[in-house]
């Protein structure tokens, strides 16, 4: 047992410490990518779950089903592989050759779909944990229908989410190590790439795991400096809090 | 481009054979992590520090981790601990069960704080110890109250047995991946793979749906 050579040295050793220092950056860059681009549609899609409107809260609904049940390395498979050779010719050729970095925006669309559709609920949860006399309210002093939501509902809901939009970041930053099976250089990858070359899989990858721990307390710190920065003063909304 | 959907019925019994191994890997993984997952949970509500301390660690830990790290983390780490190689599925076995277990953990935790300590004492009064008070009384209780949690749980579970693609587990999305390798019909392979995942899943959360549904109308 523990017939093992531990080489901590290789972490800091060239050119293998700037590998994972470079994963680290793409692990930052497409987290945060898929982060803002999942939240934008996550409140579209969170919002037409809970229109009037049939047919779009259905298709809403269909959305989330349909992102949520398959795992997400079938999705960025099927990003990866099986849309590319769903176009034409043409096309392909210019996708494969004329986008840099083609790997990489393939998971910010996959990832960013699939993280909406979680995103999504919260933003639903958060809309009707929302007392329906305010959406009244706005109603009755004159706004439209889209106005009462865009002005009134949205940013009060957006507030209340943000505890659990702070555990999907999370999640979406977790996720980006996923995007190391259709060869976009994270974190994940370089750890890896590291074990290949050196074979010192364990330091590699408990590195990988510090790192991974060290985006966690970042994403929470600056999850509680947006809750701080938004917050308003005394507002306290509950569903049915004066009843 | 035309499909070629024979690609799916001429591989069938191998893809199938994968999709055996998923099912295979997340029994294995639910059971296994709800198991530990009871005595972690049950570690994070003692009252005792070096008890509670390191079962907090844990969960805290393995929550900031990507799940993909830790499958080849444990796939690095065994075979030096045992001192021979393991096989993959063993090694994506162990992974998910500690992984898993630290997200069963917070859910039976939650299901224990959920029961009145009326119940606890009334257990305590006559005569049990805290083993057979946990035993009869509030994990039952505990389990059912959450199992809508555990259900969509071990849905999760499902899904993320994919990963184990990573150190090569013949699984079903890797079986998917080896069949278009040789006969490269991304498309229609991809589309069978998500169908069936989605189909499972689909149904099990619909089912889940329907428990909370009746659980809000008793």
């Amino acid at each position: 047992m523990l017939n093992y050579d531990f080489k901590w040295s290789i972490l800091w050793e060239e050119p293998y410490g700037g590998w994972i220092l470079e994963g680290v950056a793409t692990t930052l860059k497409l987290g945060a990518l898929c982060c803002l681009f999942s939240f934008i549609l996550g409140v579209i899609i969170g919002t037409l779950r809970i229109t009037n409107y049939k047919p779009l809260r259905i298709f809403a609904e269909a959305y989330t089903e349909f992102f949520r049940d398959i795992p997400l390395l079938v999705q960025l498979f099927f990003w990866y592989f099986a849309v590319p050779s769903l176009m034409p010719e043409t096309m392909r050729v210019w996708v494969y050759q004329e986008i840099p970095n083609f790997e990489f925006w393939v998971v910010v669309v996959g990832l960013s779909l699939y993280s909406s559709s979680r995103m999504a609920e919260q933003i639903r949860a958060g809309i009707n944990s929302i007392s329906p006399d305010q959406f009244n309210a706005a109603l009755s002093t004159g706004f439209s229908h889209y106005q009462a939501y865009r002005y009134v509902i949205i940013p009060l809901a957006v507030r209340l989410v943000i505890p659990p939009l702070t555990t999907e970041t999370l999640t979406v930053f977790k996720n980006t190590a996923l995007a190391m099976t259709v060869g976009v250089l994270e974190t994940t990858f370089m750890s890896q790439q590291v074990e290949a070359y050196t074979f010192h899989g364990l330091e590699a990858t408990t590195a990988a795991c510090v790192i991974y721990m060290i985006i966690t307390l970042i994403v929470v710190g600056t999850m509680n400096w947006i809750e701080k920065m938004l917050a308003v003063p005394g507002l306290i909304i509950r569903k049915g809090a004066n009843s | 481009m035309s499909f070629e959907w024979q690609v799916i019925t001429n591989n069938f019994s191998f893809l199938m054979g994968g999709l055996l191994t998923t099912f295979q890997l997340a029994i294995i993984a639910i059971s296994g992590g709800l198991a530990l997952g009871i005595l972690v949970g049950m570690a994070r509500l003692s009252s005792i520090k070096p008890i509670y301390y390191p079962a907090t660690l844990f969960v805290n830990l393995m929550r900031t981790q990507p799940l993909i790290l830790v499958i080849f983390w444990f796939y690095f780490l065994i075979p030096i601990v045992l001192g021979n190689p393991i096989d993959a599925f063993t090694s994506a076995a162990i992974a998910f069960i500690i992984f898993e277990a630290s997200y069963f953990a917070e859910i039976i935790r939650a299901g224990i704080q959920s029961i009145s300590k009326g119940q606890v004492e009334a257990a305590y009064s006559t005569g049990f110890t805290y083993w057979q008070a946990m035993r009869y009384f509030i994990i039952p209780q505990a389990l059912k109250n959450m199992l809508p949690s555990l259900i969509t749980q071990g849905v999760v579970v499902f899904q993320d047995t994919s990963l184990a693609y990573v150190i090569g587990l013949r699984e079903f999305l890797r079986s998917a991946n080896v069949v278009d390798a040789r006969e490269m019909r991304s498309v229609e392979l991809y589309l069978f793979v998500g169908f069936v995942y989605f189909m499972i899943c689909f149904s099990m959360s619909r089912i889940c749906k329907r428990m909370e549904l009746k659980k809000g109308a008793a």
